[in-house]
């Protein structure tokens, strides 16, 4: 019976889902391309040579870099962002919060081919954003076509992207730090600064894990930002690994490019694991 | 609140807040308002240059508002690009997955959180799992699967996969926990079977999660972009999304006009769906911390 109510999803689950993460891992150690799709008995067993070919090829490595530099930028700013606004919708003010709220969140919701549309006008160098820059006098880069800009570019078009999502995880969260403690704190002669430091922050702990894995697991996978805004460039400056796992998809190469997913997949799997780790130990 | 007697009341809470924290509450409302305006400039962007001719859109200095609004590019859109068919296909698409993400997930969802079955425990831990791994690991072999199956530059290609997905059993699964059990067998006792159970007692309890479910589930496919564009090969296939950056990426690459038309057919839709349903929108992310 109970099985009865599962085999619809476990059916299609077990085929596009299951099926499919055992079936890359078993590419990465083949020699598959798209050559071989139908013909599935000419493909030979390489071991692990398409992790070593990743390894030894200097856009791959680029790649891991530029990834690293997009997780370890994007997230601390996507968090901070994320924290400042909760705080202040929460306790900050009383008046248009939900204003507010709804406003900051809006980009979340939207397809991001759309919003590329845009961003690519804004960054042009006689556009939007160069143009305010210009009205406190700073002389903005080339945005897009500048290899030390383009990642800087990205990140902030992701950030603003995503940071509405931890805003309301945030939000939630902050709802359950009791409102008390913090005024029993401040009659005490704490600043609200040392308030925040020393009760709010530490109650949030556990919202803080949940955040930083989420933003984690959704940030190693870089993708939509570099395909829809630069294809890679320029110079395999916003390559990321899973740019550089589609581009090899594109070539053919079914093996390195399953390979290069599945270094993603221990990276993902790594992070959260060390995350989770070191705010239990603090808990 | 109202109450002068202050030390029992926070200072700025009081009525007569001291000078400082007035400023600060202002300076705060400054910030945060040029905060929103800049995290809406591109939306205001889009909407307003996709009224202007394209000889606006480019002219410098460029301008906010239209000297001379103008729906041409959205009647190009529709007469020359084929949009009308996108948005069908965009939509047809959406709802056929979120229909099979309500009916599907919430009945293993039932199952997995009322019923006790041998092999529960690894079904479930597998949806844990899939939860994270992330979209490009199964790209490849679900496409060559896809393909094999003849489905490729098909509707059945394009739904098949997001039919069901780990996020919606998730979601039902936990729901569904949290009814109390005394309703499960009260309809037990009553004679009902599990699948009477299931439409009488469960489904009509879980309407917040499936709420939920419908919007996150029409919201990522609305959005979705990498198997669509993997998938649908030729035009009667392509979603609004795929339509949108093949064009941009086209001849038609410096027609902004027609560009910010298009851009604003894709996110309309979402867009007025989120006014009007926000709350749900906001919750069920904030739940998930998933889009």
């Amino acid at each position: 019976m109970a099985w009865g109510f599962c085999s619809p999803f476990v059916a299609l689950f077990a085929t596009f889902g299951v099926w499919p993460v055992f079936s890359s891992l078993s590419m990465s150690v083949t020699d598959i391309t798209s050559r071989d799709v139908r013909t599935p008995f000419s493909v030979n067993f390489v071991g692990l040579d398409n992790y070593s070919a990743l390894f030894a090829d200097p856009t791959f490595v680029r790649a891991v870099l530029n990834t690293l530099y997009f997780v370890a930028v994007g997230i601390p700013l996507t968090m901070v962002i994320a924290l400042a606004l909760a705080v202040a919708l929460n306790s900050g003010i009383r008046r248009a919060k939900a204003l507010f709220r709804v406003g900051y969140f809006a980009p979340v919701v939207t397809s991001i081919v759309a919003v590329a549309v845009v961003w690519r006008y804004l960054y042009k160098p006689d556009g939007m954003i160069n143009s305010a820059l210009a009205a406190i006098g700073i002389h903005g880069p080339d945005w897009l076509n500048d290899p030390h800009w383009s990642m800087p570019a990205l990140i902030l078009m992701a950030v603003w992207r995503h940071f509405g999502i931890p805003m309301v995880i945030f939000l939630a969260g902050l709802q359950s730090v009791p409102a008390e403690l913090h005024e029993a704190a401040r009659m005490d002669g704490a600043t609200r600064w040392r308030a925040f430091r020393s009760i709010t922050l530490p109650l949030l702990r556990p919202t803080t894990l949940i955040v930083a894995i989420l933003l984690s697991i959704s940030y190693l996978q870089f993708f939509e930002e570099p395909f829809v805004m630069t294809s890679g460039g320029p110079l395999d400056s916003t390559v990321s690994i899973s740019y550089y796992a589609y581009r090899q998809f594109g070539f053919g190469n079914y093996g390195l490019a399953s390979a290069a997913s599945y270094v993603l997949v221990t990276a993902i799997a790594l992070l959260s694991f060390v995350q989770f780790r070191i705010f239990r130990a603090k808990v | 609140m109202a109450t002068m007697t202050a030390r029992t009341v926070p200072a700025d809470r009081a009525a007569g807040a001291p000078r400082s924290t007035r400023t600060a509450r202002t300076l705060l409302y400054g910030t945060l308002i040029l905060g929103l305006l800049a995290t809406l400039a591109p939306f205001a962007w889009m909407f307003l240059g996709s009224v202007k001719p394209t000889g606006e859109i480019v002219a410098h200095p460029s301008t906010w508002l239209p000297d001379s609004p103008t729906l041409v590019n959205f009647d190009r859109l529709l007469s020359k690009q084929n949009f009308g068919l996108y948005f069908f296909n965009s939509s047809l698409v959406a709802m056929a997955c979120v229909m099979g993400n309500l009916l599907f997930c919430s009945m293993a969802g039932y199952a997995l959180a009322k019923i006790e079955f041998a092999g529960k425990r690894v079904l479930f831990s597998l949806v844990l799992t899939m939860l994270i791994i992330p979209g490009v690991t199964t790209f490849v072999p679900l496409f060559v699967l896809v393909s094999n199956m003849g489905l490729s530059n098909s509707y059945l290609g394009l739904i098949l996969p997001f039919l069901v997905t780990p996020l919606g059993v998730f979601l039902m699964r936990q729901f569904v926990h949290d009814i109390p059990d005394s309703l499960v067998e009260a309809a037990r006792l009553d004679g009902a079977g599990e699948v009477r159970t299931f439409l009488s007692v469960i489904l009509p309890l879980c309407r917040p999660a499936l709420a939920t479910l419908a919007i996150l589930t029409f919201l990522a496919q609305w959005n979705n972009f990498l198997w669509p564009l993997v998938v649908a090969q030729t035009e009667e296939h392509y979603t609004l999304p795929v339509a949108l950056a093949l064009f941009s990426v086209g001849a038609n690459g410096t027609n902004y006009g027609l560009l910010l038309a298009g851009a604003v057919t894709v996110v309309t839709p979402i867009i007025l769906l989120f006014l009007v349903l926000q709350k749900h929108f906001i919750q069920g992310i904030a739940n998930t911390g998933i889009k």
